[in-house]
């Protein structure tokens, strides 16, 4: 594997002695479209204004391209940002914005013109050079920020939820151009969302951040897939998840006993015996109905969401899971007593992150 | 409709007041000064434009570059200690805004003369200045600052100065952080991004300070009279002179108004460059 671009050694921060970051360790390959991934409140944004240098960690350390950089200030940093709010300088044009990073540095008139235009024409705004940022629309505003940000082509760029501030549709379309523009230019990539969504569509590889620590590092299908613990689950495509016992353990495939009943999982090395309990998260596609074995459920209701059918089940104890089907041709009602399954491979032993 | 009229019925007193007591007196001054001087006691209603024409003459034109000069220093002396003081405390957590807004104040709670005569006390001749150089052995003799310029410059200084820092503090305030960081982000050093960011957008802060104290400091004239002596006129000593001890009320009159010609030729000149219609730190 080659040298990563960006290594994170074990930084930790915290503010007003309340930690925001324990120890978190990353390593980003050149070229690499890497998304931070967890709630507010996660660390997240913090992780990155220790990448641009805007914070400095209490411990740690931040390497760049094999170059310790904890303590270098941001200026001196090969790494650009897109921040949440844009930060467009509001006093100046669209090109004196887009061109600022290169008048800084000295650059002749005539090669900064030129930088400007071609930014311009990466993030389809040209003929807006002369407007100012107070005469754009938000996704205007957005991708002048982003142009700003690549013009100096920078070795890392940090987008802190670029896209939050703009509605649905116009996200969709940014999330193809962002991406587009990623593979044009080759940059590194770490994005910041809190979007699982967004997440799964752009990255190459994922890290679910929680309580200033990762809870997964991985790609989007390792991610949604096999997720390591029941918060990654649930976070990732809202996953079910379901409490039980193992009762057998043959060729890695676990029956579980779990609420009246007893369902297959696999387990590849996850070391479990019969007798230990398990967390199994199954995503709602793969929640099947059977005639015998499973474990008894009630439905509870059903209802259509975006082409598929959601269907609420009770549980013995209670407890609820969510099953979905494409297609309405399913003739559950409400009250039905059905007995649910699913394919061994479906269902994912996951670690019970603690609190 | 019937709300309309309550509200119009309600500003009724205000725009009285506004006429009675400023436009009035104002359109009085502007009379006042195209009118006469009578030969023994007060004014004559007879147009001229000699009051205006007197301005010209050396004298007075001394007292205008005197103001001006008097009124530049102090200025820069403001800015200088004043936009470091509103930056600084903007930065400051909002308990410790609290207090120093507080202290910058306690002042005004006192009579601005009081507060002059203490000024007095500081510089005059083997007082609380003198002694206290010359017990640290810093100077030999007294230096003897009271009834000099430097003394005036102190004064205007003191009674201007939290104008300019209110000014800038509020323009500060008002500043985006991620600002300055997107900049140091692109690459400028923490200087290059105070003057291409900072400065620019703090800048109607801080021309707001500069007309908040300069037009003032060419007008107080009991501060350069009290901490100045006699030796120094400023165009506010001027129209008081004129009105209350030569009793010459058409030529007072029109030194007014030029005073308040050039005032309000920066005011506009503010706008023009801010593009705002309010001063800064005004409420």
């Amino acid at each position: 594997m080659a040298e990563p671009i960006l290594r994170l050694e074990h930084v930790t921060k915290s503010f007003d002695n309340t930690p925001v970051l324990c120890g978190i360790d990353l390593e980003v390959q050149p070229g690499e479209f890497i998304t931070l991934l967890g709630s507010s409140g996660c660390g997240k944004t913090t992780t990155l204004r220790i990448i641009a240098g805007l914070e400095t960690p209490d411990s740690g350390r931040v390497v760049l391209e094999g170059r310790d950089m904890t303590n270098v200030p941001p200026e001196k940093r090969d790494v650009n940002t897109v921040f949440q709010s844009y930060a467009l300088f509001p006093h100046m044009t669209v090109a004196a914005n887009i061109g600022y990073s290169l008048k800084i540095r000295r650059r002749p008139k005539a090669e900064i013109a030129q930088a400007v235009e071609e930014a311009l024409h990466l993030v389809q705004l040209e003929g807006y050079g002369d407007r100012m940022p107070s005469e754009l629309s938000g996704g205007q505003r957005q991708r002048v920020a982003i142009a700003r940000a690549i013009v100096n082509r920078p070795r890392v760029l940090l987008l802190d939820e670029p896209l939050g501030a703009l509605d649905l549709q116009l996200r969709r379309q940014m999330q193809v151009e962002l991406k587009r523009l990623q593979k044009k230019l080759g940059i590194t990539f770490i994005y910041i969302t809190h979007d699982q969504e967004e997440a799964l569509n752009m990255s190459d590889r994922i890290a679910v951040m929680r309580g200033g620590q990762f809870e997964q590092i991985g790609t989007p299908a390792e991610v949604y897939d096999r997720p390591k613990t029941d918060y990654v689950a649930r976070f990732v495509g809202t996953a079910n998840i379901l409490h039980g016992v193992i009762e057998s353990a043959e060729n890695h495939v676990l029956q579980v006993r779990a609420e009246g009943g007893c369902v297959p999982s696999l387990c590849c090395g996850c070391g479990k015996q019969p007798g230990d309990s398990v967390t199994l998260a199954v995503r709602s596609e793969h929640i099947e109905f059977c005639e015998e074995g499973g474990i008894p459920a009630v439905v509870r209701e059903k209802s259509f969401a975006g082409g598929m059918l959601r269907i609420a089940l009770t549980l013995g104890d209670g407890s609820e899971l969510v099953a979905s089907r494409h297609g309405i041709d399913i003739d559950l009602e409400p009250g039905q007593p059905v007995r649910i399954t699913w394919r061994a491979e479906c269902a994912v032993p996951v670690e019970e992150a603690s609190e | 409709m019937k709300q309309r009229r309550s509200l119009w019925l309600m500003l009724v007193p205000l725009y009285v007041f506004t006429l009675v007591f400023v436009a009035g007196p104002l359109v009085y001054m502007f009379i006042l000064s195209f009118e006469t001087r009578a030969e023994t006691w007060g004014v004559v209603q007879e147009f001229t434009l000699d009051n205006y024409k007197n301005i010209f003459q050396p004298v007075y034109l001394q007292t205008f570059a005197e103001s001006f000069r008097l009124a530049i220093t102090s200025t820069i002396l403001i800015t200088l200690i004043g936009y470091p003081f509103g930056y600084f405390m903007a930065k400051l957590s909002d308990a410790w805004k609290k207090r120093l807004m507080l202290l910058l104040m306690i002042p005004f709670w006192t009579n601005s003369l009081i507060r002059l005569y203490g000024w007095m006390i500081v510089f005059r001749a083997n007082g609380v200045l003198d002694k206290l150089l010359m017990a640290l052995g810093v100077i030999d003799t007294p230096l003897k600052l009271l009834y000099t310029y430097p003394a005036v410059v102190v004064g205007m200084v003191y009674a201007l100065l939290q104008f300019m820092i209110l000014a800038v503090y509020s323009s500060c305030e008002k500043l985006d952080r991620s600002l300055i960081e997107a900049a140091r982000d692109l690459g400028a050093s923490p200087a290059k991004a105070f003057f291409t960011v900072t400065l620019k957008l703090t800048m109607p802060g801080l021309l707001s300070g500069i007309i908040l104290t300069f037009i003032p400091s060419m007008g107080l004239f009991f501060i350069a009279d009290i901490l100045g002596g006699n030796k120094i006129v400023l165009v506010g000593s001027l129209i008081q002179d004129q009105l209350l001890k030569a009793h010459n009320q058409p030529f007072a009159a029109a030194l007014a108004v030029v005073l308040m010609l050039l005032t309000t030729l920066m005011i506009s000149l503010y706008k023009r460059v801010t593009h705002s219609s309010e001063l800064e730190g005004l409420l």
